[in-house]
């Protein structure tokens, strides 16, 4: 968040609006025009303006009004669809912009192959050659210093990573081979180690080329609310068609001439062009957005659906907590031999390389007890059966530390007795959030340790926020219940799934979704592909397997659990912008009406200037009034539909209600306010 | 208050108790529960029986929809060929003559798509026989289309991911036996009491004040003006429907016929809340609806009591307001009541002419057939304001944030494709048929036919435009009232309305029974916080806004040049 605002291009830097205005025109043409049906109509109109234009001026006829006037008329409808087409051409600068900063950090790098002897497949060497010649499965070594020339998977080897290339982050990441920490993107430097990275992905294919590509428009496909949206746009079209031709005959009745730029003006005016003029632009500035907040979006689709979740699946740890646990006390069973349990507890975690485990022997360091590794100490490593670990002593003793249930479990195998004591012990800490765990010499349980979590500051704020979109939170934790529950309520989230497995979120998911919601979440490991590609939204992190990335249909680059809540933001701000900015085109329509009905009739019908209630001088400034009008509004509008109209969690009806008052209501009274102004200006020349 | 204010206050807020109540007796019985309607189920039976009916067989939407225009094809060739041949057959004792072929097409359709535009007068154009097995008859089971369609409607909101939505001939019994024919009775037996007449002698003979002798139609009407203010029908017994002294007596049948049209269009809506346990929605799409219906009543009663100005300058007093065209007996408040009742619910019947209320009035009846859903006709009106409702769905959700939804089904491409084509369809009916009318009018006026265009309109100007637009309005929205200034029972208007009449009818009930068919078929999504609820009346607002900018907008430049026109230069 704060980390992206150095990378922010302005709204309208020169350079892109140079770029941008040449495509004004060659948008022109109509091919691309008639993707959108709304400004291909007021295309054609301008068509007819021209050729209306031509007649006038070789024939001198001014029947259908002076020379001047229609080319007065003419231009500003030929601006107009400038104007619509600069919004979408900025639109994609800006977002191509921003693709080609990160494009930038996979400029050519030499990449050292690792290729067969002479085809043979014994012996294997090394070969320098340039990244661009890197295939799909083609391995590559990096060692300290080297800039990792593409994107791939760690298949041998640990190494320390710069990625502030690519995610402003400073502090360098560990990558290693085997985990959920495996891959490696093009463009970040490896600091230290050497590994043997595998190229995941072929050429023009990472997902960086494939967001650069939905940007640009070659392959952009409208969203299903997007086309939903052009059906409406259209049929309001269609039916301000109707409205302009059949006025053809009404006049006839009434024995009024109507110029053809008096239809086309009316017509153009009523379509709903504000809108159609920025549809697209505004769904591209809704995947720049995503962009720009480091999230790359496999389609568009994925952005608008991130709106409308209704779920939120998080991971506890270094999503609502602070990284891990430590170890905060030490509870003995009997009080006169701490000291003897806390080097129980430090000896039990001498081999435990988790951060909990290391803060035990930290704690008990604290304390003044140091306990040490030495020779004939067997080490018992944590599984998922026993979910306890240890460590044998050489004298036969055996310590065994673990969550209650487990402990509980090998005690009462091995023939001891579990104390009640212990149990309440365990009650009240995992009621105060902490994390129990208790410690066993033998058969006989000698105390508890306490772990806490600490809750990341803010959240409780962001799932209010979340709480009032109508978005339900839930954490993911192999925490307790109570634990759980304790650390759920704190953080404000609504729901938890404590202890779980893998399969217990991918479960979660198919439950909420057979209730009818969209469920989002974030994962990383390979065990959370298959949840990442059920869930709705799956936001998988950049540091995660190639399986989790392959399996979501958004990548983070900042590998930031809370994005997912941004994420959301960016997807409702892109349907409200569309929503907002429809209304508003829309309800123009009534200040319009009122600016062109009594200048197209007054002439025939006198007392009709009882409806020119703006007072509009004359049926030329009022019809030139009202188009002006609704070219310029444009691209007034352009830097709201880029920067997206805000979002308030204020609740669904509260926010129609302020949305409705703002841009329906407003939508009403400013073109009433802006035609008359115009007026008065062109009232001045004129 | 003014007296004739108070009456129309009584009699509106009458029509709103009743219809509560009523609405509330619907959607019990309609929810299987038990309720005195259920005196009727042996009566019912026997009909299933007759008709070889399983009343067990649930139906898709599909299904519904054929066997709703199966079963109106098959009156209208019952209809046609009764029309056409009526001279010559039974019941006539007035010796009335068969129809001509074009004028039967218009009324058979008129009267089958619950319209009851009527190129004829009922004492000379009908005769008993047709009046009772035809119009009355088409009176009922139209009515009952348009009831049992809705009723369609409300299955498939409230039942959650299913494509059995009932059973259509149920629906349709049931609309007959448990509301249109126990409401008829009781008006009916008031009107007799009244005086309306209900015989099947032929004209009797009366002599006047003056001592002149004339002959007075009379016939089997009470029973048949109760249906046709009940079910929206609107054609009435004699020519000059409710302005008749047989047809509505006095200022009292004139309450009850006013209550009878507006009753069971207000009970369906509350009736939907109800059996969808969502009185609240019901209480907001019946507030918007009452908006609009009070906003255009207010406008037509304002400009009525005003008085023409024409007459003003001549130094005239009104102090009665404008007096034109109404029964003294009803005084002009409560004629607009019923005018903009009548249009607004696609009634039709009329107890004053349109044509001579002041413009102002004129134009707020126009606009009310024009939007066709504040109350609407028994079943279409809540159909047609369901469409705006889903574009209004579709807005507003996405102003908030969501993709749009209605009581947990998504709103789709495929549903906004419906929505708009119907939307759509209302102003291009009536405006390319009054462009079609102006246009001959203007380009071929002497066109050699029986009746030649120009001799079409008996006022020049602004009023005559009305007087086309008026007309296609009227049967774009099955309403079938007229300003009758017009010349239609000639080929051109009876076979163009003909046609709007059709496309007006059937469309409408098409589109949203598919519409809603879809979305019951639907995954059901249960609300949350971040839900649009469409019982706000946030969303309500949205809703009027949505029907003011496409219904209303569209017509601006129509309304200018008629009745807009003409008020400005009477002003």
């Amino acid at each position: 968040m704060s980390v992206h605002n150095k990378k922010s291009i302005g709204l309208f830097e020169p350079a892109l609006v140079n770029t941008a205005l040449k495509q004004s025109f060659s948008k022109l043409h109509p091919k691309l025009m008639i993707k959108n049906p709304v400004m291909f109509t007021v295309e054609i109109g301008t068509l007819i303006m021209f050729f209306v234009v031509l007649y006038t001026a070789f024939t001198g006829d001014t029947a259908q009004g002076s020379l001047g006037y229609n080319l007065a008329v003419f231009i500003i409808l030929f601006i107009t669809l400038l104007f619509a087409n600069f919004a979408e051409a900025i639109a994609e600068a800006r977002g191509k912009a921003q693709a080609d900063t990160l494009r930038k950090t996979r400029q050519d790098t030499p990449a050292k192959l690792v290729s067969p002897v002479g085809g043979g497949s014994l012996a294997e060497e090394i070969r320098v050659v340039s990244s661009a010649q890197l295939r799909l499965n083609d391995r590559f070594v990096c060692e300290a210093g080297d800039t990792i020339p593409m994107d791939g998977e760690i298949i041998e080897g640990i190494a320390t990573i710069d990625e502030s290339a690519i995610t402003g982050e400073s502090a360098p990441v560990i990558r290693e081979a085997g985990g959920d920490k495996s891959s490696v993107t093009g463009g970040t430097k490896v600091l230290s180690d050497r590994i043997i990275v595998q190229v995941t992905t072929a050429p023009g294919e990472t997902f960086l080329d494939k967001m650069i590509a939905l940007v640009e428009g070659a392959n952009r496909q409208k969203t299903p609310n997007e086309i939903a949206l052009t059906i409406l746009l259209a049929s309001f079209t269609i039916v301000f068609i109707i409205v302009c031709v059949t006025l053809k005959p009404f006049a006839d009745y009434a024995n009024t001439p109507i110029t053809i730029a008096a239809f086309i003006s009316l017509f153009v005016c009523l379509i709903p062009t504000t809108i159609g003029g920025l549809l697209s632009a505004i769904g591209i500035a809704g995947m720049d957005r995503a962009l720009r907040a480091n999230v790359i979006a496999k389609s568009g689709k994925a952005v608008e659906t991130a709106g409308d979740v209704d779920t939120l699946l998080l991971d506890k740890t270094g999503t609502i907590t602070i990284g891990n646990r430590k170890a905060t006390n030490f509870y003995a069973v009997d009080s006169n031999e701490e000291k003897k349990f806390i080097e129980l507890a430090a000896l039990s975690s001498l081999a435990d390389e988790t951060p909990e485990g290391k803060s035990i022997v930290e704690l008990a360091g604290q304390k003044g007890i140091n306990m040490h590794r030495s020779n004939g100490m067997e080490f018992i490593g944590f599984t998922a059966e026993t979910r306890s670990s240890g460590v044998n002593l050489p004298d036969g003793r055996r310590i065994r530390k673990g969550a209650q249930d487990s402990i509980r479990n090998y005690i009462l195998k091995n023939g001891g007795q579990f104390p009640d004591a212990v149990t309440e012990q365990v009650n009240s800490i995992a009621k105060n959030g902490g994390t129990p765990l208790v410690v066993a010499e033998n058969t006989i349980v000698r105390g508890v340790i306490e772990l806490q979590d600490i809750i990341k500051p803010g959240m409780q704020d962001r799932f209010e926020r979340l709480r009032k979109m109508g978005v339900k939170t839930v954490m993911v934790t192999g925490d307790n219940p109570l634990t759980a529950r304790f650390i759920a309520e704190k953080a404000g989230v609504d729901d938890f799934i404590a202890e779980a497995k893998p399969e217990d979120k991918m479960n979660y998911i198919k439950e909420e979704q057979a209730k009818g919601k969209l469920v989002a979440m974030m994962g990383d490991g390979t065990n959370d592909a298959p949840a990442l590609a059920q869930a709705d939204v799956g936001v998988a992190m950049n540091s995660g397997t190639q399986a989790a990335k392959e399996a979501g249909n958004m990548v983070d680059l900042d590998n930031d659990p809370t994005k997912l809540i941004e994420v959301v933001e960016i997807g409702k701000q892109l349907l409200i912008t569309r929503g907002t900015l429809t209304t508003f085109s829309i309800a123009n329509d009534v200040a319009k009406y009122f600016a062109i009905v009594p200048a197209l009739f007054v002439a025939s019908i006198p007392s009709l200037q009882g409806l020119n209630i703006m007072n509009l001088k004359s049926p030329e400034t009022a019809i030139l009034s009202a188009i002006i009008f609704n070219a310029i509004i444009i691209p007034i509008l352009i830097p709201l539909a880029l920067r997206g109209v805000a979002y308030k969690p204020i609740g669904a009806s509260a926010l129609l209600r302020r949305n409705l008052l703002i841009y329906g209501f407003g939508g009403v009274l400013v073109p009433f306010l802006g035609i008359k102004l115009i007026d008065v200006i062109i009232g001045l020349f004129i | 208050m003014n007296k004739e204010l108070l009456g129309v206050v009584l009699i509106y807020g009458l029509t709103i108790l009743l219809a509560i109540l009523l609405g509330r007796s619907i959607a019990r019985w309609l929810r299987g529960e038990k309720s005195i309607w259920n005196l009727m189920a042996p009566l019912e039976r026997l009909v299933y029986r007759i008709c070889g009916i399983n009343p067990e067989e649930e139906m898709t939407w599909k299904q519904h929809l054929k066997a709703l225009l199966t079963i109106n094809l098959v009156w209208f060739v019952y209809s046609f060929v009764l029309l056409i041949s009526q001279g010559s057959l039974f019941l006539n004792p007035d010796g009335n003559p068969s129809q001509t072929p074009d004028l039967a097409f218009n009324t058979a359709i008129s009267f089958l798509v619950n319209c009851n535009l009527q190129h004829y007068s009922g004492e000379s154009g009908l005769t008993y026989l047709t009046q009772i097995f035809v119009i009355a008859f088409l009176q009922f089971v139209t009515a009952a289309t348009g009831i049992a369609a809705l009723f369609v409607l409300f299955r498939a909101l409230r039942d959650k991911v299913t494509d059995k939505l009932g059973n259509f001939w149920v629906f349709f019994t049931q609309s007959i036996t448990r509301i249109l024919l126990p409401l008829s009775l009781v008006v009916a037996v008031l009107l007799l009491f009244n005086g309306t007449p209900s015989s099947w002698k032929g004209k009797d003979s009366i002599v006047t004040l003056q001592g002149d002798s004339v002959s007075v139609s009379r016939g089997p009407a009470a029973g048949m003006i109760a249906i046709k203010q009940l079910g929206t029908n609107g054609g009435g017994y004699f020519g000059v429907n409710s302005s008749h002294p047989l047809e509505n007596p006095n200022y009292f049948t004139n309450a009850v016929e006013t209550v009878s049209i507006l009753l069971i269009p207000i009970a369906l809506v509350f009736a939907f809340g109800y059996y969808l346990k969502r009185p609240k929605l019901s209480r907001v799409i019946f507030s918007v609806m009452t908006l609009g219906f009070l906003l255009i009543l207010s406008t037509s009663i304002w400009s009525e009591l005003n008085g023409n100005p024409e007459l003003e300058k001549l130094g005239l007093q009104q102090p009665t307001g404008s007096m034109e065209g109404k029964e003294v007996r009803f005084g002009p408040a409560a004629s607009v009541l019923w005018g903009i009742a009548t249009t607004a619910t696609s009634n039709g019947s009329v107890n004053s002419m349109h044509d001579s209320h002041t413009p102002l009035s004129g134009a707020m009846q126009i606009l009310d057939m024009m939007i066709n859903a504040f109350y609407g006709g028994v079943g279409v009106g809540f159909l047609n304001f369901f469409i705006f409702l889903i574009i209004a769905v579709f807005i507003s959700g996405l102003m908030v944030g969501r993709t749009p939804e209605f009581l947990g089904r998504k709103i789709e491409a495929r549903e906004m494709k419906i929505a708009a084509l119907i939307a759509l369809l209302h102003p291009f009916i009536i405006l390319v048929g009054t462009a079609l009318s102006s246009y001959i009018l203007v380009y071929y006026p002497e066109a050699n036919w029986a009746v030649q265009p120009a001799a079409w309109l008996n006022n020049p100007g602004a009023h005559g435009f009305s007087e086309m637009l008026y007309e296609y309005s009227s049967a774009a929205a099955n309403n079938g009232s007229g300003f009758e200034g017009l010349g239609d029972n000639n080929i051109f208007w009876n076979v163009s309305t003909g046609f709007v009449l059709i496309l007006g009818r059937y469309l409408p009930i098409i589109g949203p029974l598919a519409i809603a068919g879809l979305l019951a078929q639907k995954k059901y999504i249960p609300e949350t916080a971040g839900t649009l609820r469409s019982d706000s009346y946030t969303f309500g607002i949205m809703t009027f806004a949505v029907i003011v900018i496409i219904a209303a907008l569209a017509f601006f430049p129509a309304l200018t040049l008629g009745p807009l026109a003409e008020y400005f230069s009477i002003r």
